[in-house]
């Protein structure tokens, strides 16, 4: 089969690999129809996320048909599916409360020990993201092996097209469980950092569950205008004292809650950013979280910080005295998927959420490198890229 | 008792019996001298048990204790969730023998006869290796009730001596090398299986696994 390999910063290619086979009983192999690039995939991109090896199958948002099933496989030869990046066993103590993100078992025993190493617990096993999850070929491929494929996989009715239910498998719960773990109120005001995908969900989401005034901050002016459109009010950091208008636009509170929706690669103008920037770049591992660390300091006494940006590792002069001293709440992790697909195609199918209007580019699979290349370079512009296995050029 | 002076008892006769005879008196010497202060398990401590390596890990499988107790009462089913080995063959089931087989480097194996030292019905298994072995190897694997319906505590605990031989030696090297590691993986691999009825893997296809390796260098 076709698919999208890494072979180093900034170095991916479409080659052919081996076709995926049923390993294990409840696997399935799912024929993918459309896959998308992730924002965190351009951390692979960078070559800024430890343990992966060259010749990987990258991609974790992708749907498609069943084209094989194992004997202990719910899913039927033909379905329509789409696949939550985070695989999740189902048996576990943590599947069982519904943090499908920490499952137990899906990251194989002995692939753990290196994120077991680096944050004292292994992580889940996730789709074509690193040997420290697990080392599970991707979505950006003709055919991929679904492992646990009766816990994952959503059936999706056929009068619902790709572009419309895709983003089920990660970014449309992700930004979803952003504003649900900012606990968001009807008086709320709650800021937004990054209006990418992820970042543009959460808004959607937070005006969805009611907030009162949405505030969303990046410096694309592309994407600002997006997050306007769907009632966000809009702070350009390039143009704006991001912290001083927060004040204002709160009424000299402060924002309720916050969204950290950017992650270890931030952009900022910040002395301690560009520092950050200077040492991710020599390999001694600083997550660059200017946002996060001005999020800390915007939001109000007592608020709620929500953080569904990705970060990998440690990071250098973090406010810590700001989040206790005023008393904040945290809540973050990677997404548990499985737990937010149904209510959320419900969603998707009553026309409370609408996901296609992100979509910026659409590319035959053999165009991905130059999809990985133009998301990262034109973030203005390109805000998602959907890649069609089989497409014509 | 006490909780803590139980634990104690607990940890100092777990490792005596992961130790056998020959060096119970030492060890638990050292355990009697060293742990006054906490309640942690005694292999947790930071320090040696003399020649010996011993390891211990402990894991909490979401399955009833009967099940799991049955599970791994029946010899024949570890190799599948056991790193290096190959099989496990019943000699004499009355008398507890098994005999093990192990990857050893350059695509030999060595062989290790075990006999079962103790069994409790649903709560503990132990092993030894029989008097002769090329590796001197002992285990003990007990079962507890977790918390609510958490399921069951497993704890494992391996003990050996390094061997004497070059065969010996370099099937150790393999067998037991970095025994934590080893007894982590081994209940990871266990709790999988019994949660899940597989033994997770990230390969494409079957020849990647991990099953499929081992067979490969048999």
């Amino acid at each position: 089969m076709r698919a999208l390999t890494w072979h180093g910063s900034k170095d991916v290619r479409v080659e052919t690999v081996d076709d995926p086979e049923i390993v294990n009983p409840r696997d399935a192999i799912i024929k993918v129809t459309s896959t998308a690039i992730c924002g965190s995939d351009l951390h692979l991109y960078d070559g800024v996320i430890p343990g992966v090896k060259s010749g990987d199958v990258l991609g974790h948002e992708f749907m498609g048909e069943v084209v094989e099933t194992g004997a202990g496989s719910s899913l039927r030869k033909g379905q329509r599916v789409v696949v939550p990046f985070t695989i999740s066993c189902g048996g576990c103590f943590h599947c069982a409360i519904e943090q499908y993100s920490c499952c137990e078992n899906s990251n194989p025993a002995e692939k753990q020990d290196m994120s077991a190493t680096l944050y004292g617990h292994p992580m889940a096993g996730l789709f074509g993201y690193s040997h420290l999850t697990g080392g599970y070929s991707g979505g950006q491929a003709e055919y991929v092996r679904v492992p646990y494929s009766d816990v994952g996989p959503i059936g999706v009715p056929d009068h619902l097209d790709d572009e419309k239910v895709l983003f089920l498998s990660d970014i449309l719960p992700t930004g979803w469980m952003g504003a649900e773990n900012a606990d968001i109120g009807p008086d709320d005001t709650v800021a937004v950092w990054g209006c990418g995908p992820v970042g543009l969900f959460a808004v959607q989401s937070a005006i969805v569950m009611g907030a009162a005034k949405v505030i969303a901050i990046d410096h694309y002016p592309h994407r600002l205008e997006l997050a306007r459109k769907m009632g966000a009010e809009i702070i350009n950091f390039r143009e704006t004292n991001v912290r001083e208008a927060l004040m204002e636009m709160s009424g000299g509170i402060g924002v309720d809650a916050v969204i950290d929706a950017v992650g270890m690669e931030a952009h900022g103008f910040a002395v301690d950013n560009m520092l950050d920037v200077v040492k991710q770049k020599v390999g001694v591992g600083a997550d660059r979280a200017s946002a996060l660390k001005q999020a800390l300091l915007a939001v109000r006494s007592g608020g709620r910080v929500s953080i569904p940006g990705v970060y990998g590792g440690m990071t250098d002069k973090f406010p810590l005295g700001a989040l206790m001293e005023k008393g904040l709440q945290v809540r973050t992790g990677q997404t548990h998927v499985q737990k937010y697909t149904k209510p959320l195609l419900e969603k998707i199918e009553d026309g409370t959420l609408d996901t296609t209007f992100l979509i910026s580019h659409r590319l035959p699979l053999e165009d991905a490198a130059n999809g990985y290349r133009n998301f990262k370079e034109q973030q203005d512009t390109w805000t998602k890229v959907v890649l069609k296995p089989g497409m014509e050029h | 008792m006490s909780n803590s002076t139980r634990n104690r008892l607990e940890a100092t006769a777990g490792i005596a019996v992961a130790l056998g005879a020959a060096a119970i008196g030492a060890v638990a010497a050292k355990l009697q001298e060293g742990r006054s202060s906490d309640d942690a398990p005694g292999r947790t401590a930071r320090r040696s048990f003399g020649k010996h390596a011993v390891t211990g890990r402990t894991v909490t499988i979401r399955k009833p204790r009967a099940e799991l107790f049955a599970f791994w009462r029946d010899f024949t089913n570890l190799p599948a969730i056991m790193e290096n080995v190959e099989k496990i063959a019943i000699k004499d089931a009355a008398k507890g023998l098994a005999v093990w087989t192990i990857k050893a480097p350059a695509g030999r194996t060595v062989e290790v006869e075990t006999t079962i030292v103790r069994e409790d019905e649903g709560q503990l298994i132990a092993w030894r290796s029989v008097e002769g072995s090329q590796i001197e190897t002992e285990g003990r694997v007990t079962f507890e009730n977790a918390p609510g319906n958490r399921g069951t505590r497993v704890t494992l605990i391996i003990a050996y001596k390094p061997p004497a031989g070059d065969l010996g030696r370099a099937a150790a090297k393999l067998f037991l090398r970095e025994p934590a590691v080893q007894a982590r993986h081994d209940l990871k691999r266990f709790k999988a299986f019994m949660e899940t009825g597989e033994i997770t893997t990230s390969a494409r296809r079957r020849e990647g696994t991990r099953a499929a390796k081992q067979m490969e260098a048999a």
